[in-house]
């Protein structure tokens, strides 16, 4: 991913935005497949095209190599959560404008939602459920239940690990960074207050 | 007699406190597992195909192609050819899938044929006089007025007036008592005289309302000033993060197992009984986690059903979670209510009279009049109320139903009368206090006092408009609201087991509200016990039946039933106990693990020593709650709160942008169990009051009848960064924990909107008349006043 796709706190909290996403969406691949693409011409240039049918796709998950059969329409939230059981990112919008779904794609926040799963194959994919350090709470988590900042949920998985991407970035923000970098994700039960209480506190730890 | 009212507040180690949310790590690392992240082994996946049209009716349906499509497993017609679908969005077909994306494949294979009718998604004010001589409800009216949150004694009054379309028959009422309509509705819908629907198609308007107070022209006659003005807040969702819908699986042919998201496990089963011809005791719902209801999740919704349905012809768990667009579209809308307001009152603000013409509407069934005039009960009263009937989809309960609407409508109209008179509008409020219920009167004083205080509203107010520089308008307002509360019926069973654990079943949910925490916190006071020495078990239909959580009265209801469960299975551990420790029973108490004599406490039983005495038997107690408050002795809770909210905004006229700077809420709910989740509902009420005061509204299209923003890029939340300082104080100590427990869901997101809204018209010297406070809108009321 470039530079310019990183998670930055002038413009969106997520990773890619969907323009990027767009443009990256099945048109370049870095990892051949197993099942070889047919290859088109494309706006002059060969294009490599895979499916519709399913396509042998290997997801690296929390450190855990996984094989998958998936249309190449399948996002990387779909195949996580419907294929892996791994639940803890959310469907909420489906289209990159809440961030529920939020997971780390080679150590940056994306949306998951947004994110083909075909796209993801070769990336180290980190989501909520492999922040915990054994049985403990990871210092993030522990704030958001220290400050009480989830009510129904939902969107705390998803706040949480946009939370340690934007503070394993900017380990000292100032609350304007903070309601920049976290304005990509959102909350219904308001638990906002929160959620900047969290980042003060971790911020003066210096996580 | 076991002594069940609340420990008093030198006894109380854990009420009050502020003890964090006992499912906050199970949320935080990703394992909380809601019903959309239910996975049934060999799960097919479910798609709606939905109406296009607002109205139209269905002329033909061919599924034939998507029957025949490989991985499709189950098709099934949820609206049949001939009838009239009401809103754009409405569910025509549902199919069942091996997978995502081969069900959407299949829903674009069926043809349906539609035969578009005129309809109507306005809900501009109606042309005058329409609306006049409502002719007789028909069974949609009733259903479309429950569910809009029609008051009752507006709904019984209209069925008195003008009567019925159909022969109410047992099944309909009985059917209508399954919903825990109120008697005195059911009487009136038995009792409604028959009247034959005239062959005009019905109206859209329909006039809900009209009541006189006193004499209100007198009293318009007789002002020394009157104001004047309009006002509204707009259709909004409710847009739950976790979209609605269900896993169903059949374990066998008459068993039906449903994985909901709901805020009424334990009133699941009745509601699909019926449709689905099964018992509602071979259908069990499950659910252990919600992500947001705020109303809008009581029912098992239509879809539901055809999930059932399609899982029994499949043979498989079928999953179908409404699509963000759907969920926006049809699972939830907030009636929207307008009004233009005349207030006469004398020059030191004393209200002497009130008249409204308001009007809104909650789609379909139109919509009753919110409670106007708020809080303050003006003496000499006209007002009317005109529904309008459209095909927007149907109104949902959304927190404190109509509440909001009536704030923004009333606490708008005390502002620009406070304006008017030159006058601090605080003043206002408090000089006109003895026109609230008697028994708020101190509590709004003393509130009123430390909202202010909070807000530095002394220093920081500055009569409307004279706070500009830089172009930056910056004004302060205020609201008060109310609240009912109690506690609705509840039953659950705590067991002492031999070896000393305890577990408590109570088939109610947790909507993110702290249900969990409250039960917790309530048994391990009732028991001495740490909050993990106790096991707790809800979301089940196999546990004891929970009301629904409306209305804020889950707090009420679970506490109490815990309380008496607790305490009757403490007494019976004091009577094994008492032997041992050489006293009797009514001379002990539990306390910090162990069972002691009151007067001797080094006389003790620690826990486990004391239960290893009852035997091979666990002791279980059914503790109750009726919803009556008279059929509980004591009756632990309690209804009838107030609240103020303040809000302090920048305008930037020259974009129309509001910033809301800094929010106060000031609240009581008589005794508060976890002082810390109390205050994070005020909180999250404020960030929920900034959003529908700013951004949130249903736009439709007037061309297609259709929704033109059912995503959450156009209907936009509140962020992070739209969250100033907020500042919660909660009522506590003599004068409110004695009054028992009373729900906090509602009350705190009544008044922002209608703060924020006086906040504008004191920064820019100008009424924004309708919410939400756009730029455009902001622009063009400060052109108007430029014009004026």
């Amino acid at each position: 991913m470039s530079d310019d796709q990183e998670k930055n706190s002038s413009t969106t909290s997520s990773g890619v935005s969907r323009r990027e996403f767009l443009k990256i969406g099945g048109i370049t691949v870095a990892v051949p497949l197993v099942a070889g693409p047919r290859v088109v011409e494309a706006a002059g240039a060969p294009v490599k095209v895979y499916g519709p049918g399913k396509v042998p796709i290997e997801l690296a998950v929390n450190g855990k190599k996984q094989a998958l059969q998936l249309e190449p329409r399948v996002t990387l939230l779909d195949a996580l959560r419907d294929s892996l059981d791994i639940t803890g990112a959310k469907r909420v919008c489906d289209r990159g404008e809440c961030g529920a779904c939020t997971v780390l794609m080679d150590h940056k926040a994306v949306y998951a939602c947004s994110i083909l799963a075909i796209d993801a194959r070769g990336k180290d994919i980190v989501t909520v459920e492999s922040l915990m350090q054994g049985d403990a709470l990871h210092p993030i988590q522990q704030a958001f239940v220290d400050n009480d900042a989830s009510q129904c949920g939902f969107c705390t998985p998803g706040f949480v690990v946009a939370t340690k991407a934007f503070l394993d970035k900017y380990p000292n923000p100032h609350a304007e960074d903070i309601r920049r970098g976290l304005s990509g994700n959102l909350c219904r039960c308001g638990t906002y207050h929160g959620i900047q209480q969290v980042v003060a506190q971790m911020s003066r730890k210096g996580a | 007699m076991p002594d069940y009212n609340w420990p008093d507040a030198e006894h109380r180690t854990l009420i009050g406190k502020r003890i964090s949310r006992v499912d906050s790590p199970v949320k935080v690392s990703g394992r909380a597992k809601y019903s959309y992240d239910y996975h049934g082994t060999g799960m097919l996946f479910g798609k709606v195909l939905r109406s296009p049209y607002a109205k139209a009716r269905i002329v033909s349906i061919d599924t034939t192609a998507a029957e025949k499509m490989p991985g499709v497993r189950a098709v099934q017609v949820i609206q049949k050819p001939g009838t009239t679908v009401q809103w754009a969005g409405d569910e025509v077909v549902a199919v069942a899938a091996v997978d995502e994306p081969t069900a959407e494949d299949a829903v674009r294979a069926i043809k349906v044929k539609y035969q578009p009718l005129s309809y109507l998604v306005s809900d501009a004010e109606p042309p005058a006089g329409a609306g006049e001589g409502g002719g007789p409800l028909a069974e949609d009216d009733i259903y479309d007025a429950l569910s809009n949150q029609v008051p009752d004694n507006q709904l019984i009054d209209t069925l008195e007036k003008q009567g019925v379309s159909f022969k109410v028959d047992e099944d309909f009422l009985k059917e209508l008592k399954g919903y825990q309509v109120p008697d005195p509705v059911v009487q009136a819908i038995k009792s409604a005289p028959y009247r034959e629907a005239k062959g005009a198609a019905r109206s859209s308007y329909q006039k809900a309302t009209a009541i006189t107070l006193g004499n209100a022209d007198q009293a318009f006659a007789n002002a020394e000033v009157v104001s004047e003005g309009l006002y509204g807040a707009p259709v909004i969702a409710h847009c739950c993060l976790e979209a609605h819908g269900s896993v169903a699986e059949w374990p066998d042919a008459n068993h039906l197992l449903v994985h909901i998201s709901t805020q009424n496990v334990s009133g699941i089963a009745d509601q699909m009984a019926e449709p689905l011809t099964v018992p509602a005791t071979n259908i069990r719902v499950r659910q252990d986690h919600v992500g947001g209801g705020f109303g809008s999740k009581f029912a098992a919704d239509r879809w539901d059903i055809a999930t059932a349905r399609l899982s029994r012809k499949a043979g498989k768990p079928v999953r179908i979670m409404l699509e963000r667009d759907a969920e926006l579209e049809v699972a939830g809308a907030r009636p929207s209510a307008y009004a233009r307001v005349k207030l006469a009152a004398k020059k030191d603000g004393t209200l002497t009279g009130w008249q409204s013409q308001s009007w809104g509407t909650g789609g379909p069934g139109g919509g009753g009049m919110p409670p106007i005039p708020y809080v303050f009960a003006i003496p000499n009263q006209k007002k009317e109320h005109t529904a309008v009937r459209n095909n927007i989809g149907p109104a949902r309960a959304w927190r404190a139903p109509n509440h909001p609407q009536a704030a923004v409508i009333t606490m708008g109209a005390l502002d620009d009368l406070a304006a008017k008179l030159n006058m601090d509008p605080l003043e206002l409020l408090r000089e006109n206090l003895d026109l609230v219920v008697k028994d708020r009167q101190s509590t709004y004083r003393e509130e009123l006092g430390i909202a202010s205080e909070l807000m530095g509203w002394k220093e920081k107010w500055r009569p409307r408009a004279q706070n500009v520089s830089d172009n930056i308008a910056r004004g302060l307002g205020v609201s008060v609201h109310t609240w009912g509360g109690r506690g609705h019926a509840s039953n659950c069973d705590l067991t002492i087991h031999p070896d000393g654990s305890v577990d408590i079943k109570i088939g109610t949910q947790d909507l993110g509200t702290g249900t969990r925490t409250t039960i917790l916190i309530v048994a391990a006071e009732s028991l001495g016990l740490p909050l993990e020495a106790i096991s707790l078990y809800i979301g089940d239909t196999l546990y004891p039946p929970s009301g629904g959580s409306g209305g804020s009265t889950t707090p009420g209801g679970v506490s109490s039933s815990t309380r008496r469960a607790a305490v009757d299975a403490r007494e019976a551990v004091f009577a094994i106990a008492a032997p041992a420790l050489m006293a009797r029973p009514e001379e002990l108490e539990c306390a910090n693990g162990t069972i002691r004599v009151k007067s001797d406490p080094g006389r003790s039983l620690t826990w486990k020593q004391a239960c290893a005495k009852i035997g091979a038997v666990p002791i279980t107690k059914r503790g109750h709650n009726d919803s009556v408050a008279a059929n509980n002795h004591p009756d632990l809770t309690n209804s009838g709160v107030g609240g103020v909210g303040m809000a302090d905004v920048e305008v930037d006229l020259e974009t129309g942008v509001v910033k809301v700077k800094k929010m106060v809420a000031v609240q009581d709910c008589g005794l508060i169990v976890d002082l810390k989740l109390a205050e994070s509902s005020c909180y999250g009420a404020m960030a929920m009051g900034i959003s529908y005061a700013l951004f949130e509204e249903k736009v439709f299209d007037q061309l297609t009848g259709r929704m033109l923003n059912p995503n959450m890029q156009f209907y936009r939340l509140a962020g992070l960064n739209d969250i100033p300082e907020l500042v919660v104080h909660m009522m506590t100590g003599k004068g409110y924990d004695e009054r028992g427990v009373i729900g906090l869901g509602e009350p705190p997101v009544i008044s922002p909107g209608a703060a924020i809204a006086n906040a504008v018209a004191n920064a820019i010297g100008v009424r924004v008349p309708f919410l939400p406070l756009t730029p455009d809108r902001v622009l063009t009321a400060l052109g108007q006043k430029a014009g004026a």
